[in-house]
């Protein structure tokens, strides 16, 4: 038997709780048809979920492609179709795969799974992040080589921590509704261990309580790394601090958990339990347009 | 003796000859241990230094693995109070951190004070700037001994407002942490040479 799994027609961090929840029910060997035939758009983090999405499942997911022409063109530029091929049995109509690098994506859906693979990373934003964060954000030159060394960090919670390889994606886009201005948006996602487990390696001994908000809470709040050196777990606090100078939001799901460092123009939540489950982490860093007031 | 060591140069040679970003911990340790190469043939009292000039971005897990671990090995954290049990450098160095951009000093910063590490960075124009974690009164003292090129305790007693006694052991606690150099005829900031 397949589940039909729907994607709504707006994909991004928040609407991707609604496919979650469709999962949740279903054992991990059962076969599920993601049905993105009526998804109009998607952000960073809906394209990169949906590839860990894949990843999580026993019994190898189909994937129905967008219908519209618009969307799946881009999908095809973001590169999700040249890995969702390896991840679904795809159906539909699937645009022709571009070579990365030729599209108006800041960075192109890009896997990760190895130190190597941050250098290709960090190597490609830099060229195309600072024309764009300046002109298009009008962000402080300084915050070009802030924003590749915060996309290095979030990368490198993969290699280091998740067992597993995952995603990264930038783009920028208008974020009209939640903010009226633009923003650029980092997403990293994987379905490997995930910050409960990670840090549970290295606890010799917890409380009561010991699940993924607290494990989210001592790894973003507190910078406790699994690793006993004093050195380590300052990824996500450098993460932090970059996201804190440029107005920025870093938001965090891992297990049944997410944490949000929240600014004054969002309205989230910023711990929020009993999520539906998912593997892994998935990281979303989103840095919206200088204002001339600010 | 000085070495001069190009990170460029050693990130090239030691991890990936198309590389110009010190990113990630793998590489960092790759470079770090290319620069403990190139001391380990150090005798005597050594100043390296370490240049920057030609390294793209760095982030902080690169500059915890080059920066603060190669610190670690060879300088007294601040507050350790002269605990010889707990360091014994393999050699008698210093460092001198040059061609260091802002976005290099960000994350170099972050790492120091996270293990309560210093060091002296030279601009571009010869200045030099002492970045980590410092005290007030070894800053003002570290400030005193580079401005006059050399002194004894002496001379800075009076900057900091201690007794000559107390500015020699605070004057010996720089030392230890190689942000100043002793000599038999005072002391000497690091990159002002004696």
């Amino acid at each position: 038997m397949t589940t039909v799994i729907n994607i709504p027609p707006s994909l991004d961090d928040r609407t991707f709780e609604s496919v979650l929840q469709q999962l949740a029910p279903l054992p991990p060997d059962e076969k599920v048809l993601i049905d993105t035939r009526h998804t109009r758009w998607a952000s960073p983090y809906g394209l990169t979920a949906l590839l860990a999405l894949a990843q999580t499942r026993a019994e190898r997911p189909a994937l129905y492609a967008p219908e519209a022409d618009e969307t799946a063109s881009y999908w095809a530029r973001a590169q999700f179709f040249r890995y969702a091929e390896g991840l679904f049995e795809m159906h539909g109509s699937v645009p022709r795969a571009r070579g990365a690098g030729e599209s108006d994506v800041l960075l192109e859906i890009t896997p990760v799974a190895k130190s190597e693979d941050v250098h290709e990373v960090v190597g490609r934003i830099q060229s195309k992040a600072q024309a764009i964060l300046a002109k298009e954000l009008n962000l402080d030159p300084r915050a070009t080589m802030g924003f590749a060394m915060t996309l290095s960090e979030a990368c490198q919670n993969i290699v280091e921590h998740a067992g597993r390889g995952g995603w990264v994606a930038v783009q920028t886009y208008r974020w009209q509704k939640r903010l009226g201005r633009r923003v650029v948006q980092i997403a990293v996602c994987d379905a490997g261990i995930g910050f409960r487990q990670s840090l549970e390696s290295a606890q010799a001994r917890r409380g009561d309580r010991w699940d993924d908000a607290m494990a989210l809470e001592d790894a973003v709040i507190r910078s406790v790394s699994r690793f006993r050196d004093a050195g380590r777990g300052q990824g996500l606090a450098g993460i932090r601090r970059y996201v804190g100078r440029w107005d920025g939001k870093l938001s965090i799901r891992s297990g049944t958990a997410r944490i949000a460092i929240v600014p004054s123009w969002d309205e989230d939540i910023p711990l929020e339990e009993q999520l539906p489950p998912f593997p892994g982490a998935q990281v979303l860093i989103t840095i919206p347009e200088r204002t001339a007031a600010r | 003796m000085i070495n001069h060591i190009d990170l460029g140069t050693v990130l090239r040679r030691t991890v990936c000859d198309l590389y110009s970003d010190l990113v990630t911990r793998p590489t960092g340790a790759a470079v770090r241990s290319g620069i403990e190469q190139q001391l380990a043939d150090a005798k005597e009292r050594t100043l390296t230094v370490i240049d920057f000039t030609h390294v793209g971005l760095l982030d902080y897990s690169c500059a915890d693995e080059i920066v603060a671990k190669l610190l670690v090995s060879y300088c007294e954290p601040a507050g350790e109070r002269g605990n010889i049990a707990r360091l014994v450098p393999p050699r008698d160095c210093y460092f001198l951190f040059k061609g260091v951009s802002d976005s290099h000093l960000d994350a170099i910063d972050a790492v120091l004070q996270r293990r309560g590490l210093a060091l002296v960075a030279q601009t571009d124009d010869g200045i030099s700037l002492l970045i980590g974690t410092v005290d007030d009164r070894e800053r003002r003292a570290w400030e005193a001994v580079t401005r006059l090129g050399r002194a004894m305790p002496a001379d800075i007693a009076g900057e900091v407002g201690l007794e000559e006694p107390q500015a020699e052991i605070l004057l010996n606690g720089l030392s230890r942490r190689r942000l100043i150099m002793r000599f038999d005829e005072g002391y000497v900031a690091v990159g002002t040479g004696p």
